[in-house]
């Protein structure tokens, strides 16, 4: 069985058969936007449901199971609902940034999505700079929070964004450093490159040591990036109400949802491509079938996160003080460190190839 | 193609240039900064220097402008509009933009500009050897001395963040 998943030139030599060049260069980027957002949000909704069964299981409940086979229609629903739900808004808020704010937010991630390579053939933007870029959009996801916040004119909306922010600016630094230990051992940016790289084995085995110690940074630093528990003080329930977004409803509300759901995934993805030898499979065991790399990506990419969501099920939530001390007097010195000890390894090529 | 994404880029550059600096909002004006300096990101993609385009996004986009949305929000009530300036202040910061625009012009003009026909995208690793050659055309002296500047920054930043803390050695309750 041979599929064809590069998607750009399949796309582009299809509608060129009746199209001229530049209508088809269009129609290939207008084509592909649709089939990201399909993806976008087919992956949030069932990434919802799974949170939900994941809940269910660890505290000895059965979960959503009235929709459809085992509840696999639930968030289907769910989200028809939202759909139909009215918008409310409160009449102090400056309506333009109030009604802005859901859209950095999810344009940023679904900018993301685009750079990763599920397969060696399936990816919409190789850019040579792939995971600079990713660092650089995802510093802009915050900028919907905080707007969210302040324009909604409600304290505790306010007070959520605030600790969004200083969060998501002290952990941004935790996810750049850790990741550009793991560069250190590339050599390069490109995200199609780095997996031609761990052919010779997965980098979090070639580069043993600090590898494993930047993937637990990188872990710890990206379930707080995504503002989750147990470092979910932008929407402490118990304190703050919903955090940023209590005064959104309905559809607005879920983009909000979703996009929080999809960086998890973009997290996940991101630490499956630079650790894990992205869509290559263990010991290059399914080599000859190449579509099969979209099931390697896409199963890595779970066990990822379902470790985040283990995190959110175990952990109790931390106060701001701690959150700080955590990533400036533990996380940063440590992971200046290991660049070093990084850096000493490359150098000295006691690195482990196979 | 490129011709018309770069005449949307400017159409959007220009557009929220004027609303920013017209805007009664504070934060909206801040807002439409942002979007004039993720246009500039923009004319860098499409001049395929990403690397620049991301710093761009990073720095400016993802740094400043959330130091910025932090001090309007922590100083700036919702229901407060900024406001007008006086006729004669306005005629002022009128002409001195109009002389600006005018030697900007003026030089554009008076210089012929080069075509390059193959445009090469410049990698990242040229851009890190470059900043650290010290041959003819490195930049390894601006490197450092920006370094010295960006730590001697972070040390003032300290020093004025701590302020008491560091001079009074016998309170020790802090």
């Amino acid at each position: 069985m041979n599929i064809s998943l590069n998607i750009t030139t399949t796309i582009t030599e299809f509608l060129s058969g009746f199209m001229s060049e530049g209508a088809a260069n269009i129609g290939t980027m207008v084509v592909i936007a649709l089939i990201y957002l399909a993806i976008f949000a087919v992956a949030g909704l069932y990434l919802v449901l799974l949170e939900r069964k994941v809940a269910a299981w660890f505290q000895l409940r059965l979960g959503p199971n009235r929709v459809g086979p085992w509840g696999l229609l639930q968030t289907m629903a769910d989200a028809l609902k939202l759909v139909s739900k009215e918008l409310t808004g409160t009449v102090k808020a400056d309506k333009f940034l109030y009604n802005l704010a859901p859209y950095f937010v999810i344009v940023s991630s679904l900018m993301a999505l685009a750079v990763f390579p599920f397969t060696k053939e399936f990816q919409a933007f190789d850019i040579n700079i792939g995971l600079f870029f990713l660092i650089a959009i995802s510093s802009i996801g915050v900028i919907g929070i905080l707007l969210g916040g302040w324009a909604s004119n409600n304290k505790f909306a306010l007070i959520g964004a605030m600790r969004s922010g200083v969060q998501t600016i002290s952990y941004e630094l935790s996810v750049g450093l850790s990741l550009i230990t793991m560069v250190l051992l590339t050599g390069t940016l490109q995200l199609s490159e780095i997996i031609e790289v761990q052919k010779n084995g997965w980098l979090i085995v070639q580069g043993h040591i600090p590898a494993i110690i930047a993937f637990m940074i990188y872990m710890i630093a990206g379930t707080a990036e995504t503002n989750r528990a147990p470092f979910d003080m932008v929407e402490a329930e118990s304190e703050l109400g919903a955090g940023f977004h209590t005064e959104y409803s309905g559809m607005k509300f879920a983009y909000f949802f979703l996009a929080e759901f999809i960086n998890m995934f973009i997290i996940a993805a991101v630490a499956t491509t630079v650790f894990f030898g992205g869509w290559l499979s263990p010991f290059g065991i399914t080599e000859s079938i190449p579509w099969l790399g979209v099931f390697w990506f896409i199963g890595k990419t779970f066990m990822l996160v379902f470790l985040m969501m283990w995190f959110r099920w175990t952990f109790p939530r931390l106060r701001v003080d701690q959150l700080l001390t955590l990533e400036w007097k533990y996380l940063l010195p440590l992971n200046l460190l290991n660049i070093i000890l990084m850096a000493l390894i490359v150098w000295l090529n006691l690195t482990i190839q196979f | 193609m490129e011709k018309i994404i770069f005449y949307i880029l400017a159409l959007i550059l220009i557009v929220f240039a004027i609303a920013s600096v017209t805007s009664k909002k504070m934060l909206r004006s801040v807002i439409y900064l942002l979007f004039v300096l993720c246009g500039i990101a923009g004319i860098y993609f499409l001049i395929d220097y990403n690397f620049l385009a991301a710093i761009q996004l990073t720095v400016y986009a993802g740094g400043i402008i959330v130091l910025i949305i932090f001090s309007v929000v922590l100083v700036h009530h919702i229901e407060m509009e900024l406001e007008l300036a006086k006729r004669s202040k306005q005629l002022l910061v009128g002409l001195a933009c109009l002389v600006g625009l005018g030697v900007f012009l003026t030089t554009i003009h008076s210089h012929e500009f080069n075509v390059v026909e193959n445009s090469v995208t410049t990698s990242t690793e040229e851009i890190g050897l470059g900043l650290l050659s010290y041959e003819t055309g490195g930049f390894i002296l601006p490197f450092e001395v920006i370094s010295v500047l960006l730590l001697a920054s972070m040390i003032g930043a300290i020093v004025i963040a701590k302020g008491k803390k560091l001079t009074d050695k016998n309170d020790t309750t802090l």
